[in-house]
């Protein structure tokens, strides 16, 4: 049996086999789009799936913009939908 | 193809052709785009869409700037919207007290030669863009400076030109001209003839080799540049924002790698980060150094941009001529062809106004400012003996 690991989407708690993307993760507990469009607010999810595209972008343990087709899960992980960047004038 | 015989052949189905078929189609003329890859394939893809009065100076290219920013806003003005026309205004920077001086220097002449330009002091400047660096020594304000998405630009031009009877053909390769002894009277594709009143040649930085079949010499060069997209982010750069040695570059003949500062946020969130300039041919090798120093230089103004990451990059190939000056006009060499081409960094902000001094061309219409700077028989030897 492959190991499980725990993590939240939304504050909803996921279980997930190790090794898995964050992208196959959500598929498999059958989340399909966390994300939406930034003009038509239309539902993204995993498009490409090979970390070209950007459709899959997610909030991981509070780092935006994190492509999930391409960050492994690990225990206690944290995602969130949507997000951006704030950035900060002095750097 | 068969049966079609149109008033205007266009060569090219990027900004240059687009704006072309456009207002030709809207002087009462049929038109016909060939394009040997989809529309938007070339350069009008793997640009910036700027807008630009604030790197010209007075002369011909200034005077097309300003006809063209009249028809952005004016006659165009009604689709903006289409396209993300954007009057946002450009800020050049100056880092030291010397560079302030020379900038001080160009926007005097430039006031003189009709720019809308005013100074901004080092401590105004938070107030127009809060993440700039505080170590600048001040700055000068282009209200006239614009922005548009190119590709949707181009597109909708030869959408709405459809819609005014011009036919698009992508897919086909122009491979030679129907000619009458000099008079070029059409031309040949690889999907058959089309024989036109007028044939322009709107192909970009492969222009010259176009002219070259044609038997006539029009020396469009490709100079590479690269722009680099950041993953989008809340409202963080507002206006166009350019270092002050953005002007002297694009007016250089360097062949090395050359790199200046030009930042400007997009609708989509994302932020384009430019520029290079490098004479390498049509070569497509991605260059780590040319990124790096746009990305150093970027930092250098934007030190909040340190954590922020890439989505990609991109590179087109502007199309130069060696006077830094475009080509427009009908050719007197081969009577019945004509040129739009050869803009450099400068061919989105000035397709529409080189569109319509070339309809007026071919036409015999009056034009609204001289012409002549651009015509396409200034390179040959006749002229120089």
């Amino acid at each position: 049996m492959t190991d499980q690991v725990s993590l939240t989407f939304d504050g909803v708690a996921i279980t997930a086999a190790a090794g898995q993307s964050v992208g196959a993760a959500l598929t498999d507990a059958g989340i399909r789009s966390w994300r939406s469009t930034r003009r038509g607010g239309r539902p993204r999810g995993l498009f490409c799936g090979i970390g070209v595209c950007f459709d899959c972008l997610v909030t991981v343990d509070g780092r935006p913009n994190q492509r999930a087709c391409l960050v492994p899960v690990r225990d206690g992980m944290r995602l969130e939908s949507g997000g951006l960047r704030e950035v900060d004038a002095r750097g | 193809m068969p049966g079609t015989h149109p008033d205007v052949v266009v060569i090219g189905a990027g900004a240059l052709g687009a704006a072309t078929a456009w207002f030709a189609t809207r002087a009462g003329l049929t038109v016909e785009v060939v394009e040997r890859g989809s529309i938007v394939s070339g350069t009008t893809s793997a640009c910036e869409g700027n807008l630009l009065v604030s790197d010209k100076e007075a002369g011909p290219e200034l005077d097309l700037a300003l006809l063209s920013h009249q028809l952005w806003r004016g006659e165009l003005g009604e689709f903006g919207g289409l396209w993300e026309f954007e009057e946002k205004g450009g800020l050049v920077v100056a880092a030291t007290a010397g560079g302030m001086a020379g900038l001080t220097e160009l926007t005097e002449r430039q006031r003189a030669a009709g720019i809308d330009v005013r100074e901004v002091a080092a401590d105004e400047i938070h107030d127009f863009e809060p993440h700039l660096t505080p170590d600048l020594a001040g700055a000068a304000f282009y209200p006239q400076d614009c922005q548009v998405q190119p590709m949707l630009m181009a597109a909708h031009l030869l959408r709405l030109a459809r819609e005014l009877g011009a036919r698009v053909r992508t897919g086909t390769t122009v491979t030679g001209f129907l000619r009458d002894g000099d008079r070029v009277t059409g031309v040949r594709t690889d999907r058959g003839d089309i024989a036109a009143g007028h044939v322009v040649n709107a192909a970009g930085t492969w222009a010259g080799e176009l002219a070259a079949l044609a038997g006539v010499e029009v020396p469009v060069l490709p100079r590479r540049g690269f722009i680099l997209v950041t993953e989008p982010l809340p409202p963080t750069v507002f206006h166009k924002v350019y270092a002050g040695e953005y002007v002297a570059s694009t007016q250089s003949s360097d062949e090395g790698l050359q790199t200046s500062t030009v930042i400007e946020g997009t609708r989509a969130g994302t932020v384009l980060i430019g520029s290079s300039r490098e004479r390498v041919g049509f070569d497509r090798t991605v260059s780590l150094p040319a990124l790096r120093e746009i990305a150093g230089k970027a930092l250098a103004l934007y030190p909040g941009l340190a954590p922020v990451a890439l989505m990609r990059t991109y590179l087109g190939f502007r199309p130069y001529c060696p006077d830094h000056l475009p080509v427009i006009g009908t050719d007197p060499r081969a009577p019945g062809l004509a040129h739009v081409a050869g803009h450099e960094g400068a061919g989105i902000g000035l397709s529409v106004g080189s569109a319509k001094l070339l309809v007026e061309a071919m036409t015999g219409a009056t034009p609204t400012i001289d012409i002549t700077p651009f015509r396409p028989e200034r390179f040959s030897l006749q002229e120089v003996s």
